[in-house]
């Protein structure tokens, strides 16, 4: 078939729109200029800026925290969650819990926020718990949504795996749990980090959710980020976000690199 | 049953440790299947509930929490709005007020026919289209596409009518919402369509790398990659800085709704793009070969053989760009401009600004009922795309 020249030049001007803007991002973070986006010469007066600012740093570290916590949470529950989906034959409601777990991924934003706040504020009047609002209320927050990505994840590569070993396991006498632990676990483990570092940083990057739940002084990354940029340039920003979009390159870049070279020993 | 188990894994156990050579892995979780089977709860049960119950406590019981104070009036104290049942001298009473929902369709100049028309247009829009739906089983295409037609000449009139009417605010922002969710969906979908098909089709060597670079953006920042573009987008930002250096006068993009389109296309281009990628990679390049065969140009091949067969993989990622863009609060509050007017933003606005908790969760659950129909479509799209593995 004779190959247009639309494809290409299409698929290039995409990805042109996809990266321009990024890579704009960390030419300008070595910026001198302080105030306007004009080039002006080579400093990293803004990394220094950035480790000086008394709010991005401990923010920043909290949002880690935060993170790592709500990704655990979803990846166990969002795996129990894919294995019933896959696995188990129909069972009542089976629909339903399809439905309701892929809603966080796409339901707005300031409706799943506002949702949980309402639901902490009314548990607050009638049980007393959570007495106040702030790291754990978002944690409980960040995990609802996070678990919607790693039940995808998981989901679509239990659907790829082959029964058989499963069976054979099971023939030979192992018990459900086992073939689990023994046989499915290992199999689905790269799902499993990828469905976690999803998670991570769905969680890392979440600001309307956690602007609702969080409480005084549980200031989370993203509303510091937000609150500062939305006067304009934020030179220390750009060096946070460099920063951000350096190690998020690497670590794909390594994922990828590792998983290519690796033999391809498909179950 | 679980008495004749314990005799068969009881024997099974003895032959192994009678050979010797074998031994029962002995795992620190093995007592739980132990005392849960004990307790007469299956491990599949307790798979199905572990989940369930959180997404019910948090995610479905808040909904309701939020439809239950959206019938709630606003009033000073803590929590501020009132209670819906109230107990007095033994008499429990139930309150629900409907001011929240009235409000939002309130202070609307407009014609005294203009709710029913609105109301008929609707029904006969959804009527036809559930019409061609059953008929598209029984009869040939030329009346489905009839029927169909009604149905966009219905949303047609109803936009039109909605358009040239005197909206509250609310409206307002729900209609521009739409607009704008729609507008950029349209955008996604003609600029991610070629980047889909160009990875699918790509030599293997280069698709990984190409998919790589689309999930790139996907894992950095969404918030930051919308700064970026602001800085990109701003009066003296990277664009207009090229277009001075040619002599032009400066563009005004910031703070406009052509920002809050592009923005919105820029954050969800990777959400088009995949699960449309997950579809045509499957596609069977021997139907586009037979259709080549049969005399058909590239484009009339793409028209009817490629196109169709890929529906399911445009829907799934036309409703993954729509429906969070609907009520979208990032992009319009960094790019958009004071007249940009966007559901989410107003409805932060009331929570945050005006301290209107109940009217926020009536727009909550107005905007749910929004994003219900497209939420629909894309769960049996995203079914139809597994379905095809």
């Amino acid at each position: 078939m004779r190959r247009s020249i639309f494809l290409p030049v299409a698929s290039t001007l995409g990805f042109l729109f996809l990266y321009a803007p990024i890579i704009s991002l960390v030419v300008f973070s070595f910026n001198a200029n302080r105030l306007v986006t004009v080039w002006s010469g080579f400093s990293v007066q803004s990394y220094v800026n950035l480790w000086e600012d008394p709010q991005l740093l401990p923010a920043a570290g909290l949002s880690l925290q935060i993170a790592a916590v709500s990704a655990s949470i979803a990846l166990v529950l969002g795996t129990l969650c894919a294995i019933a989906l896959v696995r188990f034959r129909r069972f009542r409601g089976k629909t339903i819990l399809q439905a309701t777990v892929s809603a966080p991924l796409v339901m707005p934003d300031v409706i799943t926020g506002l949702a949980l706040l309402l639901l902490f504020v009314g548990m607050q009047s009638v049980i007393g718990w959570p007495a106040n609002r702030g790291v754990l209320t978002i944690i409980i927050a960040h995990s609802i949504c996070c678990m919607a990505y790693v039940t995808v994840v998981v989901q679509s590569r239990l659907g790829d795996l082959d029964l058989s070993l499963e069976e054979a396991a099971m023939d030979l006498g192992a018990t459900p749990v086992r073939v689990f632990f023994d046989i499915t676990l290992p199999i689905i483990a790269p799902a499993l980090v990828s469905g976690w570092l999803l998670a991570f940083t769905i969680s890392l990057d979440d600001l309307v959710i956690a602007s609702f739940v969080s409480g005084p002084g549980s200031s989370t990354l993203p509303m510091v980020i937000f609150s500062k940029i939305r006067l304009g340039v934020a030179p220390e920003v750009n060096a946070m976000a460099s920063i951000i979009i350096g190690l998020v390159a690497l670590g794909v870049i390594v994922a990828a690199t590792l998983q290519m070279r690796r033999p391809r020993t498909r179950f | 049953m679980g008495e004749l188990g314990g005799i068969v894994r009881f024997g099974a156990d003895q032959l192994t440790s009678f050979d010797g050579s074998v031994q029962r892995r002995v795992r620190p979780w093995s007592w739980v299947g132990g005392a849960f089977a004990a307790a007469g709860i299956s491990g599949r049960a307790l798979v199905i509930a572990a989940p369930a119950a959180w997404l019910t406590l948090f995610f479905l019981i808040p909904l309701a929490v939020v439809f239950g104070i959206s019938l709630a009036t606003k009033q000073f104290g803590q929590p501020p709005y009132s209670d819906l049942l109230t107990t007095e001298g033994g008499t429990v009473q139930l309150t629900l007020h409907l001011s929240n929902y009235i409000k939002l369709i309130q202070d609307t100049h407009v014609g005294t026919n203009f709710w029913p028309q609105v109301i008929a247009y609707l029904a006969v829009g959804l009527l036809a289209f559930w019409l061609g739906r059953v008929v598209a089983r029984i009869a040939a295409p030329p009346a489905v596409r009839a029927i169909y037609s009604v149905s966009a000449v219905a949303t047609a009139l109803l936009i039109a009518t909605l358009y040239t009417a005197d909206l509250n605010v609310y409206l307002t922002a729900f209609l521009s919402s739409i607009k704008i969710a729609a507008v950029s969906t349209v955008f996604a979908v003609l600029i991610g369509y070629p980047m889909a098909y160009a990875i699918a089709r790509a030599p293997d060597r280069w698709r990984n790398i190409l998919l790589l670079l689309v999930i790139l953006p996907f894992w950095t920042s969404f918030l930051l990659r919308v700064y970026a573009l602001s800085g990109f987008m701003r009066g003296e930002g990277v664009i207009n800085n090229v277009i001075g250096a040619l002599g032009l006068p400066p563009l005004v993009m910031m703070q406009t709704d052509f920002a809050v389109y592009v923005g919105i296309v820029y954050s969800y281009l990777p959400f088009f793009i995949l699960p449309l990628y997950t579809n045509l990679v499957k596609l069977d390049p021997s139907l586009l070969e037979a259709s080549a065969d049969l005399g058909a140009r590239p484009f009339r091949t793409f028209l009817e053989v490629t196109l169709p067969l890929s529906m399911s993989g445009v829907v799934a990622g036309a409703m993954l760009v729509f429906i969070p863009a609907i009520g979208e609060f990032v992009i319009p509050s960094l790019l958009g401009g004071p007249g940009t007017q966007m559901i989410g933003r107003i409805l932060w606005d009331e929570f945050f600004s005006k301290t209107n908790w109940p009217r926020a969760a009536a727009l909550a659950i107005t905007m749910l009922f929004i994003v219900v129909i497209p939420f629909m479509l894309m769960q049996r799209a995203q079914s139809a795309v597994a379905e095809g593995r």
